[in-house]
């Protein structure tokens, strides 16, 4: 059987990537990428703790992640696209109207 | 009293919101497209009035626990419930008027404000961690839309994209710390969490769990170093919008913060309030140091929410009563003050915000003096003037924080209040200074309109009262902090039964 401790270190590294990702990459639609990366890592967290404790809540909490991601997604890329039709580029460094 | 069930009462307002969102949804559509939607925003303000009814009505039943222990409706909740039932209110008011003459959904502007408001108090009344994520996701994605609900324009959607993404970045965070705790005390409910400390195996896994949920909901609160987005959202969300959501979804996350750190990691408050501390000290002096740079009236006062973040946060620090009291009170005169001035901005700016800069509020009082005298009140208020809401709520955090100790962060928050002075201070003399031509030329004479006027008098009126006569509510407030003390005394017993005699007498004083 596989130890616990390793799915936690991936689910660890796949958040650690997802945050990364997010800082470094300049298109918005990798960015968000990056974001369902991390709730994904943390879907795979609940999974193996919901195993460690015999707890069937760990993986409910999963599909409530999903769903809400799911949501989250539909009024994040309606935003990405009315971003572009203003813009006509999803580069971050070009998004800059905000500053003082 | 009759007898109504447990899961009917305790989310009552949560119900009539949603029925009310719902209705406008299935409303707009039959309207013509050019008519006015006026009539859907007056459905929005009376279940709006209908819903802060019912959170009275529910203080009368004590604490009501219910959906197998989810959900607890307590003075607590009561008491943020009335808060953001308040601010949506003034906000619906405010904004009535607002889209006239602008082909924008507005049926739609007034849906999505109630079904945030739903999402704050579910956040608010919840104890069970699963709960509060739904409720913390219902009202962003309501307001990220809100953000960028003037869609043609640019900043406008950019605005919201800011929002979207770092807001979304949070959740991820304050996720990933439910996650953690759940693997640390098998549990995500709030009670069972602290039971679970006491016997945990990986006590370094529960704390960072919690450093984890602060990280996430320091974004939603706006507190430094989390701040990074909050001005340039703040400038390019329509004004009443911004009143809303700087004030209400932060209430919200604000009240989740009190509920996981007083309840759900009390025998960690030697450690978290350390981390806490940290935030409060930065928050109030990058709040106040970045707002003295701003020429934007909008992103100043983004700055200055940063800022009241950090003062709020002060407030942690103290022991857990007068905490939660003196937290609660400051978010009440905060969202009174706030939300106020940003009603006042959406008056002085209008649709398109023509007016924006410190130089175009030059000469503000001497074209619309009634205006300017009641934003001066506010900016008063902000800067905690005596006689406004905004003294008090200074007064109370600092007195707690003194009272446990903590005395060089109220020396911290002190001398950031007098950097505060400074940047009110100009906008101040901006509005009451003489008005050169060119903001002569832009000043617009729009009347206000009576529900704009109804609105602007709710705020004034709150925030006066809050800095008058702030018995009731410091009362309310202190209500709220004892019944979620005797409740977590409660839950203790329940999990430690061998040593609560103490606690059991004090739940049947």
């Amino acid at each position: 059987m596989v130890p616990i401790a390793y799915y936690l270190i991936l689910a660890a590294i796949l958040f650690s990537t997802g945050v990364a990702a997010f800082l470094i990459k300049r298109n918005i639609i990798t960015i968000f990428m990056s974001i369902e990366l991390m709730l994904n890592a943390v879907n795979l967290t609940f999974v193996a703790f919901a195993h460690m404790w015999h707890l069937v809540q760990g993986q409910i909490f999963v599909f409530f992640v999903m769903v809400v991601a799911a949501a989250e997604a539909a009024v994040g890329l309606a935003i990405i696209i009315a971003i572009f039709r203003t813009r006509q580029t999803l580069n971050v460094d070009q998004i800059n109207l905000l500053k003082n | 009293m009759p007898t109504l069930s447990p899961n009917i009462l305790a989310l009552l307002p949560e119900y009539i919101l949603t029925i009310a969102g719902v209705i406008i949804m299935l409303a707009e559509p039959c309207l013509k497209p050019g008519a006015s939607r006026k009539p859907l925003g007056w459905i929005a303000i009376f279940g709006t009035l209908l819903a802060g009814a019912a959170s009275w009505f529910q203080l009368g039943y004590g604490t009501v626990h219910a959906f197998s222990g989810n959900i607890q409706t307590d003075a607590f909740s009561v008491f943020f419930h009335l808060l953001i039932a308040a601010v949506v209110l003034v906000t619906l008011l405010g904004s009535l008027d607002y889209f006239d003459g602008n082909a924008t959904h507005a049926g739609e502007y007034f849906a999505l404000a109630l079904f945030g408001a739903v999402g704050m108090m579910l956040m608010t009344c919840s104890v069970e961690l699963l709960m509060v994520f739904v409720g913390l996701e219902i009202s962003s994605i309501a307001t990220y839309i809100m953000a960028g609900f003037r869609k043609g324009q640019a900043t406008a959607s950019e605005s919201s994209i800011k929002y979207f993404l770092l807001g979304s970045f949070a959740t991820a965070f304050f996720l990933y710390g439910i996650a953690l705790a759940f693997g640390a005390t098998g549990s995500t409910s709030i009670s069972a969490i602290a039971a679970g400390l006491g016997s945990t195996a990986t006590p370094r896994l529960a704390f960072t769990a919690l450093a984890m949920m602060l990280i996430g909901l320091g974004f939603k609160v706006s507190a430094a170093p989390f701040h990074v987005w909050t001005p340039d959202v703040y400038q390019g969300a329509p004004a009443p919008v911004v009143g809303l959501m700087s004030t209400a979804p932060k209430a919200a996350a604000f009240a989740v913060l009190l509920r996981i750190t007083f309840s759900g990691f009390p025998t960690m408050q030697h450690r978290w309030s350390i981390l806490i501390w940290i935030l409060a000290a930065l928050s109030m002096t990058v709040g106040n140091l970045g707002a003295l740079l701003q020429r934007d009236v909008k992103r100043m006062l983004a700055y200055s929410s940063i800022a009241h973040a950090g003062y709020l946060l002060v407030a942690f620090t103290a022991f857990p009563i007068e905490a939660i009291s003196s937290a609660a009170f400051y978010t009440a005169a905060y969202a009174a003050m706030n939300v106020g001035a940003f009603a006042v901005i959406t008056q002085i700016g209008g649709f398109h915000e023509t007016l924006r800069t410190l130089d175009d509020y030059r000469g503000l009082a001497s074209h619309r003096p009634a205006l300017a005298g009641v934003f001066a009140f506010f900016l008063l208020s902000l800067i905690g003037i005596p006689f406004t809401g905004g003294f008090f709520g200074k007064f109370y955090v600092f007195s707690a924080a003194i009272g446990s100790g903590h005395i060089w962060l109220a020396v911290i928050g002190l001398l950031n209040s007098g950097i505060a002075c400074f940047y009110y201070l100009c906008l101040l003399a901006a509005v009451y200074s003489k008005p050169t031509a060119e903001t002569e030329s832009v000043a617009s004479s729009a009347k206000i309109t009576l529900p704009a006027l109804a609105g602007l008098t709710i705020a004034t009126v709150a925030t006066l009262v809050l800095g008058i006569l702030p018995g009731n509510t410091l009362w309310l407030a202190h209500y709220a902090g004892t019944a979620t003390m005797i409740e977590d005394a409660r839950h203790q017993c329940t999990a430690h039964p061998d040593n609560c005699h103490m606690q059991v007498r004090m739940e049947i004083r």
